[in-house]
Formats: C-alpha cells, sequence, structure tokens
C-alpha cells in the first residue's frame, strides 16, 4: 500500500510498513546514518538519523521508525541539525585528532559526517580515552581508540559471519569493542575474515600492512621479487581508483605491476587451476573409497581456522590441497626458482589477495618448508591500489600487458575462483572432464550462480557416480549445513565454504565501501570473463598441463606434488 | 490433630474461612500468637537491623534468658519501616499486647528485658505498642498506629513487613496470606483477573505509570505458545531500599502478587530479577519458594486447578541500566544487559520473543489486596489519576530515615516535615530528590506539590524510583547534580552516543568548576568556560535523542537545579566558590588571628607547606599554595581556621 506522508512541507509516497529512512531514501532525501546495516534489524544506537516527526515528543531515529500516514516530518529543521552536530561532536571530544596519519583519510564516515555538518571547532572539551591498538593477529589491527562504537563490527561478526569474536565490554563512557576476556584478538575466535574491516566507519580497524617489508625488498637489487595477485583483484582495483564497480583491467594491472619494478608477474588463477583438478582427483578418490566424506573445500583460509577451533572432528574431511594462493608460492619457490636457476631464498614472493586471511595464512607454520615460506608478503587489493599510487602509476592511462610465464596464463575456471560458488563450478568441470575423458559441453552451472543466497546446491550423475555439492558462504549457513549433516543427511559430498558472504569479490581486503550493487557488478565481471576467455576448462591451460608432464609426472618420488598438499591441525581457542 | 501444613491447606486456604468453625478459629489464635503462654520476643532483621547491631543484641537477649532461665520465644522479622530506630525489639508478654522498643543495642536491650520482667517499662526505648483485640493493652503507652510517623501512612504494600516472620510461610497464611491467589484459581479466570486489575486502576509504579490491568491484557490477548512474567526488583538507584525491604520482610506477598499476576496473564513461568547485592532477599526468597511449593502454591497443577507455575529466581549484576526493561530482558537472556528499540514493547515480543509482562515488584505486592478487597475498594484510596498508595524511602538529612507508604495524594510536606518529623539537626531545607539520580529536584517551596503521577510530570520529575533524599542547606547543588551525573555516566550502557559520551562531558565539565588547579593556564580556563556554555544544549539533545529512559531523563537534575540555584552554579564558575564548602577544591581557608594561639599544630597538618608563622604567634595561609583540603581545619582545636 502506497500513501503520502509530509516531508519538510512537501508529499512523499511512503510504503506501508517501511521505515521513515527507507521512505526518504527512496524519495532522495539523504539522511545521514552511522549504525545502520542493510539487511539486518536496526539497533538505534547512533542516533545520528533522527528526524522530527510533528506530535511526537523526542525526536526519532528514522532508521527503526515505520512511517504511518499521519506524519509530519522535517528531516533537516534547525532543532534536528542541531542535535546531529551535537552527536558527532560529542564523537569527536574523545577522537584523536590524528586524521592525517589514519589509514582511512580520505574515506572516514566520521570525516565525511563531520564536513558535512560543517563542524568547524572542537566545541566540546574533555578527556580522551586511552586505549591501546590490538597488534596482535596476523591479519588485522584494532586501534580502540578510533573506534565510535556504532557496533557494526560487532553486528556482522555475530550476525552475518557468525563466529562473535568481540563484543562490548564495560560500562559507560568506559565502553569497548574487545574480544572475550579483554585478551588479544590472536587468542579469540577470530578467524580473520575481515569483514569488520569491511564495515568499520572509521580507522578502528584496518589490515596488518605489509607494504613497508615489500618495498624494502623491491629496492633491494639483491631479491628478486615476483608477485601473484588473485582472480579477483583485476575486477575491483578500479574502484579504488574512482572507476565504477565490475570492470575488469587485468592488463593494465598487469603493466603497472611491472612498472613498479616486480621482476614477475602471475596469477593466482593459474595455481587454481592446479587447485581444481587436484581437488577433483581428491574427491574421485574419496567418493570411491567412500571415506572422509563431505569432502570441504579449503582454499578460504578463514573457514580452515573455523574447523580447526570449533570443528576438529572435521578436519580429516577438508580438502589437504593448499590454496592457489599457496600453490603458487610453491610453485614460485620450487618450480620457477629450479627451471630459472635462482636461489629461492633470494626470491621475494608477494602475493595480491582481496582478503586479510590470507596474511594469516601465509605465516603457517605448515606454510613453510626447509626454512622456505611459500608467500613472504600478502597485500590486500587496497595496499596495492596505494602501493600503485606511491610509484605515481596513472593505472587508467597505461597500456595492457600481459603476465609472465610460466605460472602466468589461466583457464576461466581458475578465474571463477573468485565468486561464491565459482571453486565448485570450476571443480565439477574437472571432474566431469576427468570421468567421462571429455569436457561437458554445457560448462555453466546457473544453480552455483548469484549473488545473497544462503545455499546453492546442485546434483550430477556421472558415469554412475552421484555427486551432490553444496556452496555456502559465511559460517552460519556453514554451520546450519553442519547441522542437517550431523543429522543424518548424506546426499551431499561436496561443500564449498567461504568466510565472507558472496565468496572472494566480497573479501575483507577489498576496495571499502563494498555496496550491494558493487557485489553484482563484480560478479557480473567473473561471469563475463568466463563467457568470454577460450579456455573455459582448468586441464585445458597450456602451462598447467606443462607444469604436470614436466614436474609432477616426471617426479618419481611425488614430493614434487606432495608439495602443494598440506596438513590440518586442532586449534585451542579462548571461547 | 492434623499437622499444620495440613490444617492451614484444608481449612484456612481452601475452605476460604468461610463459616465461622470454633476449632479453627482457636488454632489461628495460636498460630496468630494471640494466646500465648510464654513471651515472645520479636526481632527486627532486616539489613538495616543486622547492621545496627541486632545480631550482638540477639546474643545478648540469649544470654539474658538463659542466666534468668526464662523460657520465651525469638523470632526474627524484617522491617517496619523505621529504620533509623534500629534494631528494634517487640516483646509480648502471655495476655498482653505486643510492645515495641527502640534502639535496641545489646546494652539497651538488657535493661529493657530486665525492666519488663520485672514491671518496670523504660520508657525512654518504648517506640509503641501494636493493637490488637482479645489482648490486654498497656496503660500510658502509645498505640503505634498513633504515632505520627505511621498515623499518615496507609500500608498496603509493606502490610506487615516487620511484623511477620518473613521465613514462615505459616505466619504469612495466618495473617490472610494467600488467599487471594486461592480465591483466583478458584473462581476467577484469567479475564477475570486482568478486568478487575484493570478496573483498580493500578499504575505501574516502574516510572511511566502504564496501567497494569491493560499490560496484563496485551500480552494475555497476544498468541503465543508461552508468555513470561518478570519482577523487575533491581533496584539500584541511590537512596531507594523498597525493593530490598519487600523481600526481605515479606517474600511471600511478592510471590502472591506474581503468582496471581502469571495466572492473570496465562503463563506458567515467571522471574524474579534481584540485584545480587540483595544478599538477605535472595536467601530469604528462595526460602519462600521452597515453602510455597511445600504447600502446593507453586509447581505443577496447583491446589489441583489444572494451572502450573515456577518462579526462577535471576540474579541481577546490578547495573542500573538493567532496570530498563529490555536491557533486563537482555539480561535474562543472558546477553549483556543493553536496551532495545521499542516497538515491539515487551508486552507483545519481550523474553525469548515470546510477550512479556514486567512489573515491579511494588506493583505486585498490591494485586493480593487488590483481589482481596476488590478493585473498588483500591481505587477509593488516592487521587483521581493515581489510585491506591506509593511507597517512598527517605533518606539523607531527615530525622525518621526509613521506608514509608503513603495514599497517593499526599503533600510531600507532609511527608517531611509530619512522618518524616523534618530535618536533621533542625537545619534548613534545601531540596528534596525526588525519582533518583534521573529524577528531579524539589524546592523548599515547591513542597506543597502532592504524590501524583501527573503532577509529578508536570513537574519533570516521575515516580520510578521509591527514593526521597533530603538535602539541607549545608549541601552543594553543584556537587549533588555532578554526583548523579558521575553515576549515571559510569552506569550508561554505552550504547548510544548522546549517553555514552553526552553524560560523560557534562559531568567533566561540573567536575571542571568545582575545581582549582594549581597553575591553570588560560587556554584551561578558556575550555572551562567553553564547557559551561555548551552545558545546557548538551542536557537538552540527550534528553531529546537517547535511545533509552536513561539517558532521556538524565540531564534532569541539572536541568531542575538550574532551574532554581542558577545563582549558585554562576558562583562556582565566576566567582570560584562554594559556598557551603562541600566543593573541597574551591575551599580558601583563612585564620583569625585572634583566636590562633599559634599552638603550631596545622603546619605540621599541611600536605602542601602552605601555612607560615612562629610559634606561638598568629599563623597565616598562603592562599595561592592552599588545594583546601581542610586538614589545618580539622585539626585547629581553637576554631581559628574557617572557610572564607
Amino acid at each position: 500500500m502506497v500513501f503520502d506522508i509530509e516531508v519538510n512541507n512537501k508529499k512523499i509516497k511512503a510504503r506501508k510498513g517501511e521505515t521513515i529512512l527507507s521512505a526518504l531514501n527512496r524519495n532522495g532525501i539523504k539522511v545521514p546514518t552511522l549504525c545502520f546495516m542493510e539487511d539486518l534489524q536496526p539497533t538505534g544506537a547512533c542516533r545520528i538519523c533522527v528526524v522530527e516527526v510533528e506530535g511526537r515528543e523526542d525526536l526519532v531515529p528514522s532508521c527503526s521508525q515505520i512511517v504511518e500516514e499521519w506524519m509530519k516530518i522535517k528531516t533537516h529543521s534547525p532543532r534536528v541539525i542541531k542535535a546531529r552536530r551535537t552527536i558527532v561532536e560529542l564523537l569527536l571530544s574523545n577522537h584523536p585528532d590524528d586524521c592525517l596519519y589514519c589509514e582511512r583519510n580520505g574515506n572516514c564516515e566520521l570525516q565525511k559526517l563531520s564536513i558535512e555538518l560543517n563542524i568547524l571547532e572542537r566545541r566540546i572539551p574533555g578527556n580522551k580515552n586511552v586505549l591501546k591498538a590490538d597488534r596482535s593477529s596476523s591479519s588485522l589491527i584494532r586501534d580502540p581508540k578510533k573506534c565510535i562504537l556504532c557496533g557494526r563490527c560487532v553486528r556482522v561478526c555475530e550476525e552475518i559471519v557468525g563466529v562473535t569474536a568481540i563484543d562490548f565490554v564495560k560500562k559507560g563512557n568506559e565502553c569497548s569493542i574487545e574480544p572475550s576476556f579483554n585478551r588479544p584478538i590472536n587468542l579469540s575466535s577470530c578467524i580473520n575474515c575481515g569483514q569488520c574491516i569491511m564495515v568499520c566507519p572509521t580507522g578502528a580497524l584496518y589490515e596488518k600492512d605489509h607494504l613497508p617489508e615489500l618495498l624494502e625488498s623491491l629496492n633491494n637489487p639483491d631479491k628478486h621479487v615476483v608477485i601473484q595477485y588473485s582472480p579477483t583483484v583485476s575486477v575491483t582495483l578500479a574502484e579504488e581508483f574512482n572507476l565504477k564497480a565490475g570492470k575488469d583491467i587485468n592488463g593494465m594491472l598487469n603493466s603497472a605491476l611491472r612498472k613498479i619494478g616486480f621482476n614477475k608477474i602471475f596469477e593466482s588463477s593459474f595455481s587454481a587451476d592446479i587447485n581444481a583438478i587436484e581437488v577433483a582427483s581428491e574427491l574421485i578418490e574419496r567418493l570411491k573409497t567412500g571415506t572422509n566424506l563431505p569432502m570441504f573445500s579449503s582454499c578460504c583460509p578463514s573457514w580452515v581456522k573455523y574447523v580447526e577451533q570449533t570443528h576438529p572432528d572435521l578436519i580429516p574431511n577438508l580438502s589437504r590441497c593448499k590454496s592457489p594462493q599457496q600453490i603458487m608460492g610453491t610453485l614460485i619457490k620450487n618450480y620457477y626458482a629450479k627451471t630459472n636457476a635462482i636461489n629461492p631464498e633470494d626470491i621475494y614472493s608477494v602475493s595480491v589477495m582481496p582478503c586479510v586471511a590470507k596474511k594469516f595464512e601465509a605465516q603457517r607454520d605448515e606454510m613453510t618448508s626447509k626454512g622456505i615460506t611459500d608467500v613472504d608478503a600478502v597485500l590486500t587489493t587496497r595496499e596495492l591500489a596505494k602501493l600503485i599510487r606511491l610509484y605515481g602509476i596513472d593505472i587508467l592511462n597505461i597500456e595492457s600487458e600481459l603476465a609472465d610465464n610460466p605460472l602466468g596464463t589461466r583457464s576461466s575456471a581458475g578465474k571463477l575462483y573468485g565468486v561464491s560458488g565459482g571453486v565448485t563450478e570450476s571443480i565439477i568441470r574437472s571432474f566431469i572432464s576427468k570421468l567421462n575423458e571429455h569436457e561437458p559441453v554445457n560448462y555453466k552451472i546457473t544453480e552455483l550462480r548469484g549473488v545473497n543466497k544462503n545455499r546453492k546446491e546442485f546434483k550430477l550423475k556421472v558415469s554412475n557416480i552421484e555427486l551432490g555439492v553444496a556452496v555456502v558462504s559465511d559460517m552460519i549457513n556453514a554451520e546450519k549445513l553442519l547441522i542437517e549433516i550431523a543429522n543424518g543427511r548424506n546426499d551431499i559430498h561436496f561443500i564449498e565454504v567461504m568466510a565472507c558472504p558472496d565468496g572472494c569479490i566480497n573479501g575483507g581486503g577489498q576496495p571499502i565501501p563494498a555496496k550491494k550493487e558493487d557485489i553484482k557488478l563484480r560478479m557480473k565481471a567473473i561471469y563475463d570473463i568466463d563467457e568470454k576467455d577460450s579456455i573455459k576448462f582448468s586441464h585445458k591451460n597450456p602451462l598447467v598441463n606443462e607444469i604436470y608432464q614436466n614436474y609432477f609426472e616426471k617426479d618419481k618420488s611425488n614430493e614434487n606434488l606432495n608439495s602443494i598438499y598440506t596438513n590440518f591441525n586442532k586449534r585451542d581457542i579462548l571461547l | 490433630m492434623i499437622s499444620n501444613i495440613q490444617f492451614l491447606k484444608e481449612k484456612v486456604l481452601v475452605q476460604n474461612t468461610s463459616a465461622y468453625n470454633k476449632d479453627v478459629e482457636e488454632r489461628l489464635k495460636f498460630l496468630r500468637r494471640e494466646n500465648t503462654q510464654i513471651p515472645i520476643i520479636y526481632i527486627g532483621k532486616g539489613t538495616c537491623g543486622i547492621i545496627a547491631g541486632a545480631i550482638k543484641s540477639t546474643e545478648a537477649i540469649k544470654e539474658y534468658l538463659s542466666a534468668k532461665q526464662i523460657t520465651a520465644e525469638i523470632i526474627e522479622v524484617g522491617c517496619i519501616g523505621l529504620c533509623i530506630a534500629e534494631p528494634i525489639v517487640d516483646i509480648q508478654l502471655p495476655g498482653m499486647t505486643r510492645l515495641s522498643f527502640k534502639n535496641m543495642n545489646s546494652e539497651n536491650i538488657v535493661h529493657v528485658l530486665d525492666g519488663i520482667f520485672n514491671n518496670n517499662i523504660l520508657n525512654d526505648f518504648v517506640l509503641g505498642q501494636y493493637r490488637k483485640k482479645g489482648l490486654q493493652s498497656w496503660e500510658n503507652i502509645p498505640f503505634i498506629d498513633s504515632l505520627e510517623f505511621f498515623s499518615l501512612q496507609n500500608r498496603i504494600v509493606i502490610e506487615n513487613a516487620g511484623i511477620i516472620n518473613p521465613e514462615s510461610i505459616e505466619d504469612y497464611i495466618v495473617n490472610n496470606g494467600y488467599n487471594a491467589f486461592v480465591k483466583t484459581i478458584y473462581h476467577y479466570t484469567s479475564n477475570d483477573i486482568c478486568k478487575i486489575i484493570e478496573k483498580s486502576e493500578l499504575r505501574g509504579r516502574g516510572g511511566s505509570g502504564f496501567p497494569t490491568g491493560k499490560k496484563w491484557k496485551i500480552a494475555h490477548d497476544t498468541a503465543s505458545d508461552q508468555r513470561y512474567i518478570i519482577c523487575n526488583a533491581n533496584e539500584s538507584d541511590p537512596g531507594s531500599f523498597l525493593d530490598r525491604l519487600l523481600i526481605e520482610s515479606n517474600p511471600h506477598k511478592l510471590i502472591e502478587g506474581m503468582a496471581i499476576a502469571a495466572y492473570g496473564v496465562r503463563t506458567s513461568k515467571a522471574y524474579i530479577y534481584i540485584r545480587s547485592s540483595n544478599k538477605l532477599g535472595i536467601r530469604r526468597f528462595k526460602i519462600a519458594i521452597e515453602q510455597a511449593k511445600e504447600y502446593g502454591l507453586l509447581g505443577e497443577n496447583i491446589f489441583d486447578s489444572g494451572f502450573n507455575l515456577d518462579i526462577i529466581i535471576k540474579i541481577s549484576p546490578g547495573a542500573f541500566v538493567c532496570g530498563e526493561e529490555t536491557a533486563l530482558i537482555s539480561s535474562i537472556e543472558g546477553k549483556r544487559g543493553m536496551p532495545k528499540l521499542r516497538p515491539p514493547y515487551p508486552s507483545e515480543r519481550g523474553l525469548f520473543g515470546k510477550p512479556t509482562v514486567i512489573n515491579n515488584a511494588e506493583t505486585l505486592c498490591n494485586i493480593p489486596s487488590i483481589i482481596n478487597n476488590g478493585p473498588n475498594w483500591f481505587n477509593s484510596i488516592g487521587t483521581n489519576s493515581s489510585k491506591g498508595t506509593k511507597v517512598f524511602s527517605l533518606s539523607g538529612k531527615i530525622k525518621n530515615t526509613g521506608i514509608i507508604e503513603v495514599p497517593m495524594g499526599i503533600s510531600f510536606n507532609d511527608i517531611i516535615y509530619k512522618i518524616g518529623s523534618g530535618v536533621k539537626n533542625n537545619k534548613n531545607l534545601k531540596i528534596i530528590q525526588v525519582g533518583g539520580p534521573a529524577g528531579t529536584s524539589i524546592v523548599k517551596d515547591k513542597l506543597s506539590i502532592t504524590v501524583d503521577f501527573d503532577v509529578l510530570k508536570e513537574n519533570g520529575a516521575f515516580l520510578g524510583s521509591s527514593g526521597i533524599i533530603v538535602m539541607d542547606e549545608d549541601s552543594c547543588i553543584v556537587d549533588l547534580t555532578k554526583y548523579y551525573l558521575r553515576f549515571l555516566s559510569n552506569e550508561s550502557c554505552g550504547k548510544c552516543i548522546p549517553c555514552r559520551e553526552g553524560i560523560h562531558r557534562m559531568y567533566e565539565i561540573l567536575d571542571n568548576i568545582t575545581k582549582r588547579p594549581k597553575d591553570e593556564k588560560s587556554h584551561q580556563t578558556l575550555e572551562r568556560f567553553k564547557g559551561v556554555m555548551q552545558m545546557e544544549s548538551l542536557a537538552e539533545i540527550i534528553k531529546d535523542t537517547s535511545l533509552c529512559g536513561l539517558g532521556k531523563t538524565a540531564a534532569n537534575t541539572f536541568i531542575s537545579s538550574i532551574k532554581w540555584f542558577r545563582g549558585e552554579y554562576e558562583e562556582h564558575i565566576f566567582d570560584r566558590e562554594c559556598k557551603s564548602g562541600v566543593c573541597k577544591e574551591l575551599r580558601v581557608f583563612n585564620i583569625d588571628f585572634d583566636k590562633c594561639t599559634g599552638c603550631n599544630a596545622c603546619p605540621k597538618k599541611c600536605p602542601v607547606n602552605a601555612i607560615i608563622g612562629t610559634a606561638k604567634y598568629p599563623h597565616f595561609i598562603i592562599e595561592e599554595k592552599c588545594i583546601g583540603c581542610g586538614a589545618c581545619f580539622e585539626t585547629c582545636k581553637f576554631s581559628a581556621i574557617f572557610v572564607k
């Protein structure tokens, strides 16, 4: 039902049951918000979105108040503006004045609000809380003194990701957001997904910086600096340079990296191809023997940590194959070093990931063998943008180039690793081809595509083997599926789990903000590449075949192949 | 002879003492201790009594009795409300009325006992005697209900508090207890109960004054497989100790009220949310629940009616904000006690998402009397808009501190000067604080306003907290407001910005004006003035935008005090002085040259060496150095040091 309400002395249309905020936004009236999160129940904590409703004694939070026909609303009356200003000024009175040195300088919601409300002086004096930053995590840094307690990180962690690693502690002015028992976050149940970073309006949460180390190696002539980038980086990086979401700038990215001075540029989609082939064989093996089913994907390090800490009994069910980042790291330090006669110790291997958990993965004990770490530094998409800006490269006005051999080609199946469901789709392509010994004509699995789906399921039958797959992102949906399986469901044999909703395109290392529409466009860009590319199967990637022939299969001891496999162990945390 | 439990259940509760039966009457008389053969000694053992020394007095009584070889029954009771007179000991000799003695510490009690057993009543300690038919009254001793403290009261909620043994269900039942509950389950439907309460026009004593019957009806009519009722006894504001008294002194009354409410809203699960520091109350409430279960008044299929009820004690960590109903619900659910947005209101979607009625302990204690005496009886008490009585905790600079229950419509003048018998040490009254830290200050000239939801609302106060705190002329209004703001700032949950940051800033600004930093830089002075300029607008915005009642009312004290005492604020800000001498840092001490003997005691005590002088000659205080700690003032034996 649609009816008229009066806003700022003009009539606008409102729908029955919607909030004032949603009616205003649809009619082009902007009301600032801080704690508001789309798709979640409003908490009404920040009070920034208050409006004046005639007949109501106090100001009303528009994010939660349902519109009613009699309402006469003022969204920017002096009283409302004064209230909003005061609220922001109150926040500023307890906020460090170090915007110029802040991670989020220029991309901070508090900064924007302060500009919008024309705050030009410190009107409310007061002592600031002294709080220490928590640098214990290998993925992210929490700086509670910049926290404005909007509670978005707490909610995303609890209501979307389903981990509840952080919550409010203490009362009143001393209130802050901390992990359990007020201990460092590396001891908590945090799975390093970084979704909290994505929703943080200020610089209270950000990734652990790997840039300084990288710069040192770039400037060291003795170091051979090699970079790999994740499938999603090419479709999201453009957003950092103010382009619309979903623009693929793969060629320009290669060229920019080369200009910065990386010795070799490889694509993680290449190792994703290897991952798809290996996981497919692993799956066939397990289906034949009937052991450790259902099998779980293990390319999301957050999910792996979640299993290790919450469901250690399911560790054998994880695919033992390393993630694409780590496979590439291993190949760079072994295969590439050997074929090009470089000492692995001189190689500095960098990866660009849409993810902060990859920083955690890279430093896991299992990812170092014989003193050689697979990956030395992990940058997020945001850090890469910083590096490009630092080197003064006008990325949007340079010629496209190709990545380097021998680890730089890819099939579009490898590219699909960037979206939720894509991993499974690639694996199924390899799975069918392997069992039927020829490729299926219909490579697309629409059941596994699309955004904002709680769960995607698909069933197929290939040469008398029945396969049921399920795709979930975030731990809440994963947990639901695990409960079904614990209750006896057995028609699912492979489960892909990503910690971030919709997969790596919405990862914790991606450009901020990641709006809903942006995610859709990023996903579309990946599917478009799959449409356009000529190689659509992992095992059709010529360089992958070369590696199999010359490196994996030649080696009789199987040591080379084993190097791209790993182990997982039970992990104790403070719950 | 049948056992007490059988007798009480079958003859008293179920038959509801309808027909006169001589045997029953005789036995009841015995249980009511109306025909006792030995002396009975009642000792007031509420928290207030225990603090005043009731435990030592008990020992002294036992020692005395065994030394003199007197057999007597000793009964521990709660508090009758006159906390200032504790420990109170009542003595009932066979055939005589119960005689109450005040201030019975371990020394006094021996004299009093000595006296009474030798027919010599020490009048200095007598409080009064209880009126009781059939018992002989003492001559020349006033009746308790004719004392000014009691005569203006109308005790419904705290009816038997301090008179009966709170740890005995028998005492409660023989005094008409559980009558209403049994009547309810035998004669009324849940709808009837809601209607009766609605008709009685009882309004919730929790603050907003929402009609209780209406609240029950909403929950009653909301379709759900489970409903809950919660008794809010999370009394956490300074100067309020009513719930403590209710639970300590007459827990069965609260259980009965909860049981009727549970029946009225069709629920089988009731929670009571008690503050953890109320240890004695929790202990007695647990005992009471066990006893009620033994009597079949709680549990499954109560008195074969098919009605089940379980009362669960939930111990509150004691945060002030957990008294807010949505925060309370979160706390019971095991989450952090943070208020949520309303609507949905708890009566539609509350605890665990089910319809929930949250009533204040005082509200629930009204219920049994309403059922017993009918709604018309109840709504004949009080004023047009507010029916019944209101219980207050009197504290501060008042002679009679304690708990009182007065009919609605009584003026604060009567409460302070008649019931409370005026300000301590006969000083002048400055203000009374009504409604706790988030309440309002009522100045002396306004004391003629009456206790009434609407009248108080007009005056910026509300009946949420039972506390009345009396301040005399020696108190400093800035210091008082600062104290309340600090309390609220600490107790804010931290969820919404105006409350979390705003109250704290207001506190800081007030703190600044009550301090005198030794070497203040000019920009600090500027900051101080800047803060002062923001105070009023800040108060207004916190009130306007906060999420829950805590924030919305937090600035009330400031707003009302600046309305009446702007001058006093200005003194602090511009003249940098606190006339009452409460704000220590603003005090400047001077030495009266005529009185000072030069004894050299004060320079030794001064922590900052601000006092100079030679022995035997008058000393001098260097004003710039003085921090106003008052050490010299306390040391001086010649009253030579005074506050300027």
